[in-house]
């Protein structure tokens, strides 16, 4: 188990004070005008050689995407922008950064900043974290009356300021360049890439956006040094990690543990086992509502990092971890995730829009066993004509959840048509 | 994505900020580069929307597109595409009732039905006496400690038939409850107390 002295989240659940006196006691701010005279180069440096990924669900090397950012002016500037946009089903990890650690993402951001060559930087948040706005702007605040943020910050002679913009209710303002156009004040439609938002970002600038875990852990890595982070968890997967643990467990509960900590371990020990025991375990999707829900054999030995689940065909994905006992009606809970895709499709391509409510209708009469064995098929390949062909990955997030079902639970399916058919004999028998 | 804005009986003709409003809304303005104010818009159309009482009138969003030089059809997209932004009034205490997949696993379902049933009201209505609304929400992004509510600005978590029953009997009185846990957990830490930093950890300060 990961060591208390190695957690970098040390309010995770808000016994402290959040204010800028209880977080310098944690260790926030030390030293930073000392991490920012390194300079851009060793910032950058550090975070690569930390091995680094990305804590909002693609797991991209942080250090690599950094150092796309222009290192030359050519009259534009350059922005940091940080996703606080947490709406991923069963993820719940940035909101206690927010609301408990805000002076974690406060430093990271201007460090980040120093790194990227950005001088101002916004954080995006969801609006219905409220209070949680509330905490991040008084911890903004405080920072600029201590001289840690504005003109010279820390002292430093780097000039940087950071806002706080608060969205109105769209998960796809998570997806990257859905944000930026949000942020522009438009809808949240996603752009196309290429252009990368590295090259032309927020107000056709060069941005880098980046998840709140991945700029709050940034101080921690420059003060303890890249060895020390790399060394949690297997190679490519370092780090400690903010695991969120929700559904049929006795006890869920957000934790910071290392990467690569088997899943079952994690539950055990962390959230009191599954309700009725490991062996009442029935599925669980171990990366939030996008990656495929796995089934038990696998989650006896799977391990909690990018690659190891990649292998088994999931993924971390924001490391929130979905546990369903053996009470669960699976084909509903999947269904219900169809649904929440087709709430939040933005409308914008058409497999998409047309693509999650089609599939949600059709997940719905496999609750009940409504349907032909030969659609399970055709929904297969519905989900196959939606993944990849699309903007964004919205659609590939409406698409394989459905796959692992189908993958992993079609025996179930195919049981309720079997039993529906049996319970209407005079319409089979046509 | 929301319906497309119709026009309620009550349709204010006028809108304008109050002086406070006014001041916020150029501190806000003043947050993106010259030239990009329209990136205001979300948070103007907030804090218009707060004014109103909890919903957005047209003469709002004409009011803000205004302020900030947009074409009203650009500020109808914008209030249109967001849940958050209430196109009619809603009740004193608007309960938003997460029914995804986690919360659904930890008993949504009867929270939705102790709403509907105490309230005498279906999800998306507002009760006559237009104290409560209750709507059905996606992820809240507090899974952990599901099922959730949100009255309002404030989330409360941790959810039973008995408890959403209290909530609402409180809400009924105008005394709402402290926000978050509804069974006197400590945040995101597992029931019983944190098994992790537990006060041993360098930098606790108790």
């Amino acid at each position: 188990m990961l060591r208390d002295q190695d957690r970098i989240f040390t309010n995770l659940y808000g016994i402290h004070d959040w204010k800028l006196a209880g977080a310098r006691k944690r260790g926030d701010w030390d030293g930073t005008k000392e991490l920012i005279l390194k300079g851009r180069d060793w910032i950058v440096t550090q975070v690569k050689d930390s091995g680094l990924r990305g804590r909002g669900g693609a797991g991209f090397p942080t250090g690599m995407k950094w150092s796309f950012m222009p290192k030359t002016f050519d009259g534009r500037p350059s922005y940091l922008v940080i996703n606080a946009d947490e709406s991923e089903p069963g993820t719940c990890k940035d909101r206690d950064i927010l609301r408990w650690d805000p002076h974690k993402l406060v430093e990271g951001a201007l460090l980040a900043g120093v790194g990227m060559g950005c001088h101002a930087g916004y954080i995006y948040i969801r609006g219905e974290f409220y209070n949680e706005a509330s905490h991040i702007q008084q911890a903004i605040d405080e920072a600029y009356a201590a001289g840690l943020l504005g003109k010279n910050a820390c002292g430093a002679g780097w000039d940087f300021d950071l806002y706080l913009h608060r969205g109105a209710g769209a998960y796809i303002c998570g997806e990257e360049t859905a944000l930026l156009e949000s942020l522009e004040g438009k809808k949240g439609q996603p752009r196309l890439k290429p252009p990368f938002p590295a090259a032309v970002g927020l107000y056709g600038c060069p941005t880098t956006v980046n998840n709140v875990e991945t700029i709050a852990v940034v101080p921690t890595i420059l003060r303890r040094g890249a060895p020390w982070f790399a060394s949690i968890g297997r190679p490519k997967n370092s780090g400690t990690k903010l695991f969120c643990i929700s559904g049929h467990v006795e006890r869920p509960c957000n934790v910071e543990e290392s990467m690569s900590i088997p899943l079952k371990e994690l539950i055990e020990r962390h959230a009191g086992g599954v309700r009725g025991g490991w062996d009442n375990l029935l599925g669980i999707i171990p990366g939030g509502s996008s990656v495929p829900v796995l089934p038990r054999s696998i989650c006896d030995t799977v391990l909690m990092d990018f690659d190891a689940l990649r292998e088994v065909r999931s993924g971390l994905g924001t490391a929130a971890v979905i546990v369903m006992d053996k009470s669960t009606d699976i084909v509903k809970a999947i269904s219900r995730l169809s649904k929440f895709y087709m709430h939040e499709s933005c409308g914008q391509c058409t497999p998409c829009r047309e693509g999650t409510g089609w599939m949600w209708r059709v997940m719905e009469r496999m609750v009940k066993g409504q349907a032909d064995l030969e659609e399970i098929d055709v929904l297969e390949e519905v989900t196959r004509q939606v993944e990849g062909h699309t903007i964004c990955a919205l659609g590939d997030a409406a698409a394989w959840p459905i796959q692992g079902l189908i993958r992993h639970f079609r025996p179930e399916l195919e049981k309720r048509i079997a039993a529906y058919k049996a319970s209407r004999p005079r319409q089979a028998a046509e | 994505m929301s319906a497309a804005p119709t026009a309620p009986a009550k349709e204010p003709t006028t809108f304008a900020f109050s002086q406070d409003y006014l001041r916020r809304a150029e501190q806000i303005i003043a947050k993106y580069p010259p030239g990009r104010q329209a990136s205001a818009v979300l948070p103007l159309l907030d804090l218009a929307q707060r004014q109103c009482g909890n919903w957005l009138p047209r003469a709002a969003m004409d009011y803000v597109a205004g302020i900030l030089g947009m074409a009203p059809i650009r500020v109808y997209e914008v209030a249109t595409f967001y849940s958050m932004f209430n196109l009619q009034p809603v009740g004193k205490w608007f309960l938003q009732i997460c029914g995804t997949t986690p919360c659904w696993l930890r008993g949504s379902d009867d929270v939705i039905r102790t709403c509907e049933s105490k309230l005498g009201i279906k999800m998306g209505e507002t009760t006559a006496d237009g104290k409560f609304t209750l709507k059905e929400v996606e992820c809240l992004g507090a899974c952990v400690n599901a099922p959730v509510v949100q009255v309002n600005d404030d989330f409360y978590e941790d959810l039973d038939a008995a408890s959403m029953a209290r909530l609402i009997d409180a809400l009924a009185a105008d005394q709402p409850p402290p926000k978050g846990s509804m069974t006197g957990r400590q945040n995101a830490a597992p029931v019983g107390g944190p098994q992790t930093l537990d006060g041993r950890a360098p930098g606790g300060d108790d």
